[in-house]
């Protein structure tokens, strides 16, 4: 216990870029899930052939080799060395966030499509009958039925981006696990570092989960079954 | 090979250790899982108790701190051994194939056992009943119903931990095992061609996990077709 207490401001810094990192990659993940997840429903056939490649890569590849990809990988093109672009390529930060970004938006954008072809054929008819129009029907009938379904599986993929932000530490980020390796090679006491850090995860785990279990009573109506 | 810088070669061996290394910490993965399940279906408190603690910390935990946890933590604990042993301090690292595959198995243990409890709990009772009418011995109940209709509902879920295992044996290069992601980032810092060599793990990975998503569709297809 006592590596906890004699590094406490470490460990705090630590969880605080966990944290920037967790939230910085889901929020840019997610607006960019939301257009791929609908045009890979109702786009035009190239885009959605876009859609797949982009799904399938992210899904398909280990985020370890996104992030070194995009850290070392782009950083090496003439193109990026040698522009603006340098200036956010060169921050690791910016590389980890924008590749948990990257990685989130191919699996949201799979859930949102699961979803949205869950909705049950006949609400949509319904609408259809009524006269709505593809945006009302979208805004009105699939969207609060999709958000159902998408609730429980975002709130898998938000505790899986959580642990994810550990691979940040691979390019010299000291988010918790970058810091627990260096305590673990420094004190020689890696069993209560592993501890303390487990520790910390599972619960940022347990509150997520628990506020995601809110989320999903408050989005399914009182009192009706489905 | 011009594509790959006279590395074709020493990425071929980094892809053969990959598959071997993830079908090693599958094998071991997959008894875990097992053991864990039953554990978690005990009706004696403390065994249940331990299986959930299990999976709650394993699935809580993100997989590369558990990979360097056993890293440290196993040359730490046989370096202190050895010494005593010796008399003398002693320095031994076991081998990173060894810690690698510990770690992805204790890992892909603690997600397996969810999906094996989530087959076990979706067989139904009036099924084993009608086994058991049919004068079924408890061991021909367990072969012939029971664990068929376990391996038919766990599949997709075991197929899932399956992919995510391919994918995860990325992470053992961090500890230096030379595997396909090691070699890569070899051969990317001796050329400083990275783009290129990443580009050419991301195919590689891709192509094994394509492949494996034919192989689990395939048996998905057999699993609902007997019985």
């Amino acid at each position: 216990m006592d590596i906890f207490i004699d590094n406490y401001r470490l460990y705090l810094q630590a969880l605080v870029t966990t944290l920037s990192l967790m939230g910085a990659g889901l929020a840019s993940g997610f607006i960019l899930a939301v257009p791929i997840g609908l045009l890979a429903i109702e786009g035009p056939r190239p885009i959605r052939f876009l859609t797949t490649i982009h799904m399938t890569f992210f899904r398909g590849t280990p985020l370890l080799v996104q992030v070194f990809m995009i850290y070392y990988g782009l950083g090496q093109i003439d193109l990026v060395r040698h522009s603006f672009l340098w200036t956010v390529f060169k921050e690791p930060f910016f590389c980890a966030v924008l590749a948990l970004a990257l990685n989130t938006s191919a699996y949201t954008a799979n859930i949102i499509k699961g979803a949205v072809l869950s909705v049950p054929k006949g609400e949509v008819e319904a609408g259809q009958a009524f006269g709505f129009s593809r945006l009302k029907l979208y805004s009105h009938i699939i969207a609060p039925s999709a958000l159902r379904l998408f609730l429980p599986a975002y709130g898998s993929e938000v505790i899986i981006i959580l642990k994810a932000t550990s691979l940040a530490s691979t390019i010299t980020l000291l988010d918790l696990t970058g810091l627990a390796k260096n305590l673990m090679s420094r004190t020689f006491r890696p069993f209560e570092t592993f501890f303390i850090t487990a520790l910390i995860y599972v619960t940022l785990v347990f509150i997520l989960t628990r506020i995601f279990k809110i989320i999903e009573s408050q989005a399914t109506p009182k009192g009706e079954e489905f | 090979m011009s594509f790959f810088l006279g590395w074709g070669r020493e990425i071929t061996l980094g892809v053969f250790l990959t598959i071997v290394t993830a079908l090693m910490s599958l094998s071991f993965g997959i008894v875990i899982g097992l053991a864990v399940a039953l554990l978690k279906r005990s009706t004696r408190n403390w065994l249940k108790v331990f299986g959930d603690a299990y999976t709650t910390v394993i699935r809580g935990t993100p997989e590369l701190l558990i990979i360097l946890f056993v890293y440290f933590g196993s040359t730490i604990a046989i370096s202190k051994l050895a010494s005593l042993w010796v008399g003398k301090e002693t320095w031994i690292t076991p081998p990173v194939l060894v810690s690698g595959v510990i770690a992805l198995s204790v890992v892909f243990g603690g997600y397996a056992a969810e999906s094996i409890r989530g087959g076990m709990l979706a067989v139904p009772v009036g099924q084993v009943e009608a086994a058991a009418a049919f004068g079924l011995s408890s061991f021909q109940s367990l072969f012939y119903v029971k664990i068929p209709l376990i391996w038919r509902h766990s599949l997709p879920a075991l197929g899932n931990n399956w992919l995510a295992l391919i994918k995860s044996t990325s992470l053992i290069s961090l500890i230096s095992m030379e595997e396909l992601m090691r070699k890569c980032t070899l051969a990317a810092n001796d050329t400083s061609h990275y783009f290129r060599f990443y580009l050419i793990a991301a195919g590689l990975y891709l192509s094994l996990t394509g492949l494996n998503v034919y192989i689990i569709h395939r048996l998905e297809k057999k699993a609902r077709q007997c019985g």
